[in-house]
């Protein structure tokens, strides 16, 4: 069983926290990896919030096929950082030659565009990474978006942390909301883009357990978009499905837990709006999720959630200060980035409910 | 010494004989009072008797003439092997035995004319079944956890109706974040993932017909199983009709429009809609086939329900005047959704055939969204009257059809959005509960079954060959024959009880299913959870195989 955690503050949080969070709850994950996604940058990152940033992981080779297609796409290179690496020996990491955040200006050609044509340009530039580098492994294109980067590596979490100088706290490499995850998908092939948290277009998901409609939810979805690639994880449909109702459909947040764990048909018959909940039920059908879950997801405009199976089958809580709201598979993780919080607020969300933190850190509790 | 004479019926070239106890039987009369074929008849026979009549033995042979039970050998009569006159029999001095050297299909031919016909199914290819291979092989375990059937709530409900992709739904956003629908969607109805499948009153009779009623009435309001009723294409009793019990019924037409005159003048005075109307154009057990309702089996109420004479009443092969699919959307289609004003899912009942897909293709791209339901009808599904050679050598199998057609709807990003219902042959084994979790598990959303629920009702037929008489007009159960005294063999209310019965552990062994799997909802599409241990059914199925 895997632990997921998630950090969001009103100030800028170093990633060594999201390690913390993550370590304290070692034994529930098997130390094969480590998987995060930061976003609402600050440090070095801060000036450059409205235009998109280049994860990468790559060899010689695949920083080259990068640069090629940028060129051939016009996008202009505004700023660049590779982490300084602890290439010392012992350290259990695999790790790849290089790791690269580049940020780019849009191409010229996109001065006039909208936002939409933006974000339909960004995921097909990093869909174009992706081919061009998947071949023999030459490289990883995480994501490619404004405002956010992300980080995954195959090892020892405590090595990984090592490996990128993040035990040590810094202002430099900074975010506002921070997911993780200590785990490779050790059910399939270990595979870079297998874990969590996995982003698509701003929206972020991560999630322990196992999809027991992940078959069905991914003949669905394969077809649905052409960003909803991969699967390499049985829970990468989580963030299909919620970047499909609340980004493709543009359904409230609210309505993806209909989707992925409807009502039962008895309790829905009850509701005024049983006729849109069956609809959306019945369209919506190989969306379902039906094994024991817990789902943190964020959206766009970095509003955190986070939500559960039909039954309650795997744990999450929540703790805040006035600052901070962690959410974590266990409660040892809270404790440890937020030791002095009064422990009275901590929520632990049930089957039939969305918590929802917005920016303001207040924390809401939708009842579905 | 007379002549052999070669060519008249001997009771060697049927497909039954008799096994007869003289010693055992008391000449009561029970058998040939209950074999409804006349198969058996008394006869006299000359006997040597050995006795004594001293002290001491001394045997003594006479010849006696005594009166026996014997079976006749006429092509007409012949002994179907239901075995009923072994069940009244008090002294198990009768039966009747399968006879391998049959020469049946030859002599029935070179004596009438014509070829044999029967009820009943597919009695060529019983070897072996597809979904007999296939186990639920995919356990909750150390990753996910099981089910617990008893304690946890499952939602096994199955949709009948035209579903909308997702974004075309007419929803639109208030001002509070609410999702309201403004607009009209075709019909959904929810209901019970498997459905007691076509069989008209006139294949059954009305005891038997009034029986299935009236345990799907039972089964919805007491039993919380919201389990709908085929009316098969014969029409329906103006009182059920007029009722509220409609709601349970799924009203059919096929091609001979049987008993929709009825039904149209009864449409003023419905109460409520029917669950939903179901255009069969064809059927498994004898695809390209029309109906078939012998004469014998047209009773007076019969030909008033339906409207007819007594006669052979064969439903044409096809509709008349639809030429094309294009055609029966627009005008069939669209005049059944028209006629209960949009208010109730129009499905199509279909054989499946190796063209199966591309019907299937035609409907799910239909731009009218009206077609709520695909029926796939495979060659094992039953019939009340066929000829057999229809029956053994024409159809499809339905499972690998209703694969294809699922896989069909993925590849489009389509499925779901016409509910694929299956059938034919399921619950052979006596097990429906364990094929429809599999055709579910394939990408049916439900099932139906008909011969099934006759043998809840007590039919002593089977796939090798035994009785399949329901055409003759002389079920000797009671359960296909309009003869008045043939009918109340049957209890409609033990045959409802047993349903009933059926039913509820049917939904128990789903849950059993459902749970190890851990899904509380119907795994639709789920083939990752079966495993074959055929290997070529595995890669025809796309399914894990196992060995």
């Amino acid at each position: 069983m895997c632990r997921i955690g998630a950090i969001k503050s009103r100030h800028y949080v170093h990633p060594s926290q999201a390690l913390l969070l993550m370590q304290s709850q070692q034994k529930g994950h098997d130390n094969s990896g480590f998987a995060m996604v930061m976003q609402d940058l600050g440090g070095i990152f801060e000036n450059y919030k409205h235009l998109p940033t280049l994860s990468l992981a790559c060899t010689d080779e695949g920083l080259q096929i990068t640069k090629a297609i940028m060129d051939a796409r016009g996008f202009r290179l505004v700023h660049e950082w590779e982490p300084e690496t602890n290439r010392q020996p012992g350290l259990d990491i695999q790790a790849m030659p290089h790791y690269v955040y580049q940020t780019f200006d849009y191409p010229d050609a996109y001065a006039d565009a909208s936002q939409e044509e933006k974000e339909q340009l960004l995921l097909d530039t990093r869909l174009e990474l992706r081919r061009g580098m998947e071949e023999d492994c030459k490289g990883f294109a995480y994501s490619f978006w404004p405002d956010v980067i992300t980080l995954k590596e195959i090892g020892d979490p405590r090595d990984i942390g090592t490996f990128f100088n993040i035990w040590e706290p810094d202002d430099q490499f900074t975010a506002k909301v921070i997911t993780a995850q200590c785990r490779q998908n050790t059910n399939y092939a270990i595979v870079r883009y297998a874990a969590h948290p996995f982003f698509l277009q701003g929206y972020t998901a991560l999630a322990n357990g196992e999809n027991t409609f992940y078959q069905k939810n991914k003949e669905f979805q394969q077809n649905l978009h052409r960003g909803y690639i991969g699967f390499e994880s049985d829970s990468q449909c989580f963030l299909y499905t919620l970047h499909h109702t609340h980004r493709e459909l543009g359904w409230p947040l609210s309505y993806y837990k209909h989707v992925i764990t409807p009502l039962p048909f008895e309790d829905v018959v009850k509701r005024e709006d049983q006729q849109q909940l069956l609809a959306m039920r019945q369209s919506l059908a190989h969306l379902e999720i039906n094994g024991p879950n817990t789902i943190i997801g964020v959206l766009p405009d970095n509003t955190m959630f986070t939500c559960c199976d039909a039954k309650k089958l795997r744990p999450v809580v929540l703790g805040r200060d006035e600052d901070t709201v962690v959410l974590s598979s266990e409660v040892c993780g809270v404790n440890e980035i937020l030791p002095n919080r009064n422990w009275e607020t901590d929520m632990y969300p049930n089957e039939r409910e969305i918590v929802v933190i917005d920016n303001n850190l207040e924390v809401q509790r939708w009842k579905q | 010494m007379e002549t052999v004479k070669i060519n008249d019926i001997a009771c060697n070239d049927l497909p039954w004989k008799i096994q007869y106890h003289p010693e055992r039987c008391t000449l009561c009369g029970s058998c040939i009072a209950a074999c409804t074929f006349d198969a058996i008849g008394p006869k006299m026979e000359r006997r040597r008797l050995t006795f004594t009549d001293s002290a001491t033995p001394e045997p003594k042979t006479r010849f006696v003439a005594q009166p026996v039970i014997g079976q006749q050998n006429a092509i007409k009569n012949f002994c179907r092997g239901c075995g009923v006159c072994e069940r009244v029999c008090p002294n198990n001095a009768i039966s009747s035995s399968r006879n391998p050297d049959s020469r049946f299909n030859v002599v029935y031919a070179t004596s009438t004319g014509t070829g044999p016909k029967r009820g009943g199914r597919n009695n060529l290819e019983v070897q072996s079944r597809t979904l007999d291979t296939l186990r639920v092989g995919r356990i909750s375990q150390m990753t996910d956890p099981s089910l617990d059937a008893q304690r946890h709530t499952f939602d096994c409900l199955a949709p009948l109706g035209r579903i909308l992709p997702a974004g075309t739904l007419p929803l639109n956003q208030t001002a509070d974040g609410k999702l309201v629908q403004d607009g009209q969607t075709p019909p959904v109805r929810w209901i019970y993932p498997i459905i007691i499948g076509d069989m008209s009153i006139g294949a059954l009779s009305w005891r038997m017909w009034e029986a299935v009623s009236m345990a799907v009435a039972y089964l919805n309001e007491e039993c919380g199983l919201p389990v709908r009723m085929c009316s098969g294409e014969g029409g329906m009793p103006v009182r059920l009709l007029k009722s509220r019990y409609l709601k349970y019924m799924i009203l059919q037409i096929a091609s001979g429009h049987f008993g929709w005159n009825r039904i149209i003048q009864a449409m003023p005075h419905m109460i409520e809609d029917p669950a939903g109307v179901l255009i069969k154009i064809g059927q498994g057990a004898k695809p390209g086939d029309g109906g078939l309702l012998m004469a014998a089996k047209v009773a007076e109420h019969i030909q008033a329900i339906r409207g007819v004479p007594k006669a052979d009443l064969l439903s044409p092969p096809n509709h008349q005047g639809l030429y094309s699919i294009e055609e029966s959307v627009q005008k069939m289609f669209l005049s059944f959704n028209a006629a209960f004003k949009f208010r109730v899912p129009v499905a199509i009942k279909v054989a499946a055939s190796a063209t199966s897909v591309s019907v299937f293709n035609n409907l799910v791209r239909d731009p009218y969204n009206i077609v709520g339901g695909f029926f796939l009808d495979g060659i094992d599904g039953g019939t009340g009257a066929a000829h057999d050679i229809s029956l053994d050598h024409t159809g499809h199998p339905a499972v690998s059809k209703l694969r294809d057609c699922y896989l069909a709807a993925v590849a489009q990003g389509r499925q779901g959005q016409i509910p694929l219902w299956a059938a034919g042959g399921l619950g052979k084994t006596g097990n429906l509960a364990a094929d429809a979790f599999k055709m579910m598990c394939l990408g049916a959303n439900g099932v139906f079954t008909g011969k099934l629920i006759l043998q809840m009702a007590g039919c002593l037929g089977n796939d090798h060959g035994r009785c399949n008489a329901c055409n003759t007009g002389l079920c000797p159960v009671g359960i296909t024959t309009q003869q008045p005294v043939l009918v109340k063999r049957l209890d409609p209310e033990r045959v409802a009880e047993n349903i009933v019965n059926y039913f509820l552990a049917m939904d128990v062994e789903l849950r059993k299913l459902m749970a190890p799997i851990g899904n509380s909802s119907l795994p639709i599409g789920r083939s990752d959870c079966l495993v074959s241990s055929d290997k070529a059914v595995a890669d025809r199925l796309q399914v894990q195989y196992v060995c």
